[in-house]
């Protein structure tokens, strides 16, 4: 049977094709492995009409539960599937590099195309650590006894990251990998000047193996959230960057309660430019906790 | 029929015929539930619902792994829930099974937290009656000051609904002083026109508490099924001038459910029903949620299981 040519149709267009209906991005929060709105409706323009959500205290409670209900699993995790994890990060990272480029460059990063190529090599470089932190951390004691005494990290658990502001990306990747390579879960409050990244990264986090619950993403008011982090007594751990040593002072006693260990650095964006210093495996032992053991026999 | 007897009757509330149980309609049901656990409590409102929910709750370890002293650590957490240096109430009853009433009963000497055992054939209700009846009794005999049985779904839903009733009047009997809840097993029951029949049964049968679940088996105590036994229980005093407590058990995890269900109460049987001789909330990890959240209205900071007593 051939096919008869259509009479009937509808006559075929010659003008242009009528405009499309624009599609305006909805920037939402990141938790428990979902995109959420904020609890409280708040939103702070980005320019260009967009938006992102100002995370409430709620927000912040319902990530740090989620990052608690991810901590067991994900700390048992063996540290060389984490590594694999993270690496799978990179590729989607790598494969969505135009998306990434256009929000740093809409945030105001000097050289997106740059601190791309740095923070995905970060992101190689502390996939690859995961699984030698424990060789380089660990250690057998000599003690003045007939015991084996040996010791080893071990990841905290719930850890709130108050990210640098610049720069965006790298500074997001190179301060986040390490605590979720050693096996801790984050909940990180972005960076102010370009929390749209933080969010774009947060989809890249999304779609790759990395299990829900590990990283949350919370865009807000630093001066509303991180007091909250800080008295929370299920978040085990504060590293906050770019913060005021008026802040910090504040910062401190208020995790007091918890003994929460905090840490507060301040890097120039060359340092985390730096491959050297700012990919050390030292970042990864700095919310780490070492478990010693004494066993009675092998001495 | 005697004087005597009427007026046995009219006390435990034969009259009018068990027929008169009206249909419920679920969707309906559900959704006036869920209304009214869209309100807001907020600060002195919310401390009081919580320390009520704590005040009103049956602490419960049903497990096979159960031990003397598991069941006495449970029994110290039932006291003083937040720990000795807390205001934190003490709750209203532990509800146990009843090999371990004895170790209960002594664990709780000089405290005015009472003993529950569930009994007769808990969770099935399927042994044969003369063991179910004489199981209530010893568990009494043991010192438990509460019973939770559970009916029989199968005899229920064959139809035979005088049969459950004649047993819960058995069982009822056994318990002598001690209170009697009657467990329905709301998720066994199918329709909530169902639920309202078995209902009622269980209150013309003399029930002294009406219980939803026995927590072994899902759904257990949503809130719209509470509210069909709340209603039951509603429509019951308004016959009768006796007033049925009710027991939500099964499911009820957090402190804002808690809050739903003191809601649900209020609303459909009043005031007079906030209180631990008449509601009681059957959990077990209930508590610990409802501590973090007094805790987190003392200081005003989030908190974590690690801080809480373990059981």
């Amino acid at each position: 049977m051939t096919e008869r040519p259509r009479e009937d149709g509808p006559p075929r267009r010659s003008e242009p094709e009528a405009a499309r209906v624009g599609i305006r991005k909805t920037w939402k929060l990141f938790v428990g492995g979902a995109f959420v709105r904020g609890e409280s409706g708040r939103y702070r323009p980005l320019g260009g009409g967009e938006t992102c959500p100002l995370a409430s205290r709620k927000d912040l409670r319902d990530a740090v539960r989620a990052a608690a209900e991810a901590s067991a699993r994900w700390s048992r995790t063996s540290a060389l599937l984490r590594g694999q994890i993270l690496y799978r990060l990179a590729e989607v990272l790598e494969a969505r590099r135009a998306e990434l480029s256009a929000q740093l460059a809409a945030g105001g990063a000097p050289a997106p195309p740059r601190e791309l190529d740095l923070a995905i090599d970060r992101v190689v470089s502390f996939a690859g650590w995961a699984d030698k932190l424990s060789l380089l951390a660990s250690t057998v004691n000599p003690v003045a006894g007939p015991y084996l005494s040996v010791s080893q990290p071990e990841p905290i658990g719930v850890v709130g990251l108050v990210a640098p502001g610049r720069p965006a990306l790298l500074g997001l990747v190179g301060t986040l990998c390490p605590l979720i390579a050693a096996g801790n879960v984050a909940v990180v409050v972005a960076g102010e000047p370009d929390p749209r990244t933080a969010l774009a990264f947060a989809e890249c986090v999304a779609t790759s193996d990395v299990p829900p619950g590990v990283v949350q993403v919370l865009t807000g008011d630093r001066a509303e959230l991180v007091p909250v982090l800080a008295r929370h007594l299920g978040v085990r751990g504060l590293d906050v960057w770019d913060a005021s040593e008026a802040d910090a002072r504040e910062l401190e006693q208020l995790a007091a309660d918890g003994m929460k260990r905090v840490a507060f650095r301040s890097w120039a964006v060359s340092a985390f430019e730096d491959a050297r210093r700012a990919s050390s495996p030292a970042m990864l032992e700095r919310f780490v906790e070492t478990k010693t053991l004494w066993h009675p026999l092998g001495a | 029929m005697s004087a005597a007897d009427a007026a046995g009757a009219a006390a435990r509330g034969l009259l009018p015929p068990l027929g008169a149980s009206p249909p419920v309609e679920r969707v309906a049901a559900e959704e006036r539930a869920a209304a009214l656990g869209r309100r807001s409590l907020k600060r002195a409102a919310k401390v009081a619902g919580l320390r009520l929910a704590v005040r009103c709750m049956d602490l419960t370890t049903l497990e096979g792994a159960d031990t003397p002293a598991r069941v006495a650590a449970l029994c110290r957490k039932a006291i003083a829930p937040g720990g000795a240096a807390s205001d934190v109430p003490s709750v209203a009853a532990v509800c146990v099974y009843p090999s371990l009433v004895g170790a209960a009963r002594r664990a709780l000497a000089g405290s005015a937290v009472r003993v529950a055992s569930v009994a007769a054939g808990f969770p099935s209700g399927l042994t044969p009656l003369a063991t179910r009846v004489d199981e209530a009794r010893r568990a009494v005999d043991a010192g438990a000051d509460e019973i939770d049985m559970v009916i029989d779904r199968g005899a229920f839903l064959a139809g035979e609904q005088e049969r459950v009733g004649d047993e819960i009047e058995l069982v009822k009997e056994a318990c002598g002083a001690a209170r009697l809840k009657v467990i329905l097993e709301t998720g066994e029951l199918g329709t909530f026109s169902n639920v309202r029949r078995a209902s009622d049964v269980a209150l013309h049968a003399g029930a002294d508490f009406l219980k939803t679940s026995t927590g072994k088996i899902q759904p257990a105590a949503t809130p719209g099924v509470s509210l069909v036994l709340l209603e039951a229980i509603r429509d019951f005093y308004f016959r009768t001038g006796r007033r049925v407590g009710m027991k939500p058990a099964g499911g009820i995890r957090t402190a804002r459910q808690a809050l739903h269900h003191l809601v649900l109460v209020k609303e459909t049987l009043g005031d007079a029903w906030l209180d631990p001789e008449l509601y009681r909330l059957g959990a077990s990890t209930l508590l610990d949620d409802v501590l973090l959240q007094l805790e987190k209205e003392r200081t005003g900071a989030y908190g974590s299981l690690e801080y809480l007593p373990a059981d």
